[in-house]
């Protein structure tokens, strides 16, 4: 399948400083692609590019098989949904009209929701299992039902790419997996998923491929046991992994490992 | 077919909530938001019929029409663009507060507390006194209006660059003082020897012996303002979410900044060269309305424009029956209002986070 994501010999960083360093990568659909990679290598900014929140000071990002520049940013925000990290509400508005919000790109100014984006809105809501909270406002919500309807506004736009920024950092474990197989679910509807984590548990179980970002360079790439080889966890995050297979019965970690 | 039936049952679920929700928002806003038309009407009138002349309320009305006679000239050039322009001045301060409080998502901005009103006022006061508006009636305005502009271009500069709310007040505050500074001491050197009784006037705001002419003048750029901002208020909802959150949302956040600060410049500029520098009316008016309006940023702007109307002409009847003398100013009504509310907000920011 093409890649609806592309980044073809990349850089980018803020006033002189290079945080992205000839980045070269192809984000397929239907599948969740795991951004790891240790503190400021460069993962969110990766994602602030594919937005073009950031504008690459060389190469080429690709949305769709057209240059990033030349979409408009209606079109642009209507390709691409993004949930940034540490995503929350600045006014405690109601979770129904928040979510809402995710509708914009496809509104004409002014104009009422249409039965497409309440619609939208509406299978956003229940596919992060905030369907319960459409009347409420946001601070009458826990921190992680408010990263569900955070995330159901992200979903209601509808669009083929979903890049999300840290989305298991606040959440406990019940939501970090519930959170995850969300994603999958996206996927398997043929969306392409970015998502960064730091939790590489969740990133090896849940991706299909995961990248390694490194002081803005991609040092490894591919499915879990492959790019988090323990070469690269040795000299990308600096730490030997415990693999599970390799432990006996009385050192096993505890790891949230399903969800009841 | 199943899944068929079960689409159409979850579109129908769909529709049924957003009518209920939508209806039950007007069923909130709506009749709000008319209340508080009328009661800006309500208090424009009883504006209207009090004063220090004693005039009835037959009389004023028939005076309004006459072509002459005292009641016309009482009715016409003193109760009239008293009442309205406190409707123009208070509309102009509530959309602004309730605009920058959505820019900057920060419950305590205002064009009084982050300096907008005052910088007008100092603008006000050097074309004022030293000569520039006999040039043109226009040049007063104009210079209020360059003098918010700048503030607003520099709250505009620092919160681009980052700077925190607290931060933002803070530094809004800082530029509130040295423009009454600047004030002061553009009045001590003015070569017009009322400027210093005046001064007052200027730093506290005051509906006290305003015109037709003033009425005139500060409508049109009040209007154009409050247009402005309305216009842009789509983007303040996306704002909600962050900026980044708002720009993936294909907002242009950069500008609507500008436009903010452009309408906010416009409509509290244009009011401070009519009434002074009046504080706290977009403190305080788009806070207490915005239960009502579901915390929406872009859904309450246009009542704060009303509720500041009330709030204003309310504040105005208030220190004429207080002081029927006119020795109490409007402005410091809305001060000893809204100062404990901004204090009071401070500190109930402090607990919740």
């Amino acid at each position: 399948m093409s890649a609806v994501l592309s980044f073809d010999r990349v850089s980018a960083g803020y006033r002189g400083r290079v945080v992205l360093n000839d980045v070269s990568v192809a984000i397929e659909p239907g599948r969740v692609t795991g951004l790891v990679g240790p503190n400021g290598a460069g993962k969110t900014t990766l994602l602030r590019v594919a937005l073009g929140l950031l504008e690459a000071s060389q190469g080429e990002v690709c949305v769709l098989d057209r240059a990033l520049r030349d979409w408009s940013r209606e079109a642009r925000a209507r390709a691409i949904a993004y949930l940034p990290q540490n995503a929350d509400a600045h006014w405690p508005v109601e979770a129904q009209r928040l979510v809402a919000l995710g509708r914009m790109p496809h509104r004409t100014p002014f104009a009422p929701l249409s039965p497409e984006d309440t619609t939208a809105v509406d299978k956003a809501l229940a596919r992060c299992d905030a369907a319960q909270f459409v009347a409420r406002r946001m601070d009458e919500l826990s921190a992680g039902e408010r990263a569900r309807v955070l995330l159901a506004r992200a979903l209601a736009t509808e669009a083929p790419i979903l890049l999300v920024d840290e989305p298991a950092a606040h959440l406990d474990p019940v939501h970090q997996l519930r959170l995850m197989e969300l994603l999958q679910e996206e996927a398997a509807q043929g969306a392409a998923v970015i998502v960064t984590l730091h939790d590489l548990a969740l990133a090896s179980r849940f991706c299909d491929e995961i990248v390694v970002l490194q002081s803005g360079r991609i040092v490894s790439q591919g499915v879990a046991n492959v790019a988090l080889s323990d070469r690269v966890l040795a000299s990308a995050f600096g730490v030997t992994a415990l693999k599970a297979s390799a432990l006996a019965q009385e050192q096993l970690p505890i790891i949230p490992w399903q969800r009841l | 077919m199943d899944g068929a039936l079960q689409q159409k049952r979850e579109k129908r679920f769909a529709a049924n909530l957003v009518a209920r929700f939508s209806r039950g928002h007007f069923a909130h806003a709506s009749p709000i938001t008319l209340a508080l038309a009328a009661l800006a009407l309500a208090f424009a009138a009883i504006s209207f019929l009090i004063g220090p002349a004693h005039l009835g309320a037959g009389e004023l009305f028939s005076g309004l029409f006459a072509s002459h006679g005292t009641s016309t000239i009482i009715a016409r050039e003193i109760r009239l663009p008293r009442a309205l322009l406190a409707l123009v001045v208070g509309a102009a301060l509530g959309a602004s507060g309730a605009a920058l409080q959505g820019l900057f998502r920060n419950p305590l901005a205002d064009p009084g507390v982050t300096g907008v009103t005052s910088s007008a006022g100092f603008g006000a006061v050097i074309a004022m006194y030293f000569g520039f508006a006999a040039i043109n009636p226009i040049v007063l305005p104009a210079s209020a209006i360059a003098g918010a502009l700048a503030t607003s271009t520099i709250l505009y500069f620092l919160s681009r660059s980052g700077a925190e709310r607290t931060a933002l007040i803070l530094a809004g505050a800082a530029i509130a003082s040295l423009a009454t500074a600047m004030t002061a001491l553009a009045m001590s050197l003015a070569p017009n020897p009322y400027a210093i009784t005046e001064m007052v006037r200027w730093m506290m705001g005051s509906l006290k012996d305003c015109t037709l002419a003033d009425l005139a003048l500060a409508t049109p750029p009040v209007a154009l303002g409050i247009v402005i901002l309305m216009a842009s208020a789509r983007s303040l909802d996306a704002l909600t979410l962050g900026e980044e959150a708002a720009q993936s949302l294909g907002v242009d956040v950069h500008g609507e900044r500008r436009r903010v600060v452009i309408g906010v410049a416009l409509a509290t500029g244009a009011a401070t060269a009519a009434a002074g520098a009046v504080s706290f009316v977009g403190l305080v008016v788009p806070h207490l309305l915005r239960p009502f309006y579901g915390y929406e940023p872009a859904r309450l702007i246009w009542p704060s424009a009303l509720g500041g109307a009330v709030l204003v002409s309310a504040a105005d009847i208030a220190v004429r029956l207080i002081a029927p003398d006119g020795q109490l100013l409007v402005g410091v009504m809305t001060a000893m209002i809204g100062a404990p509310f901004f204090i009071w907000l401070i500190l109930r920011m402090r607990r919740e986070t």
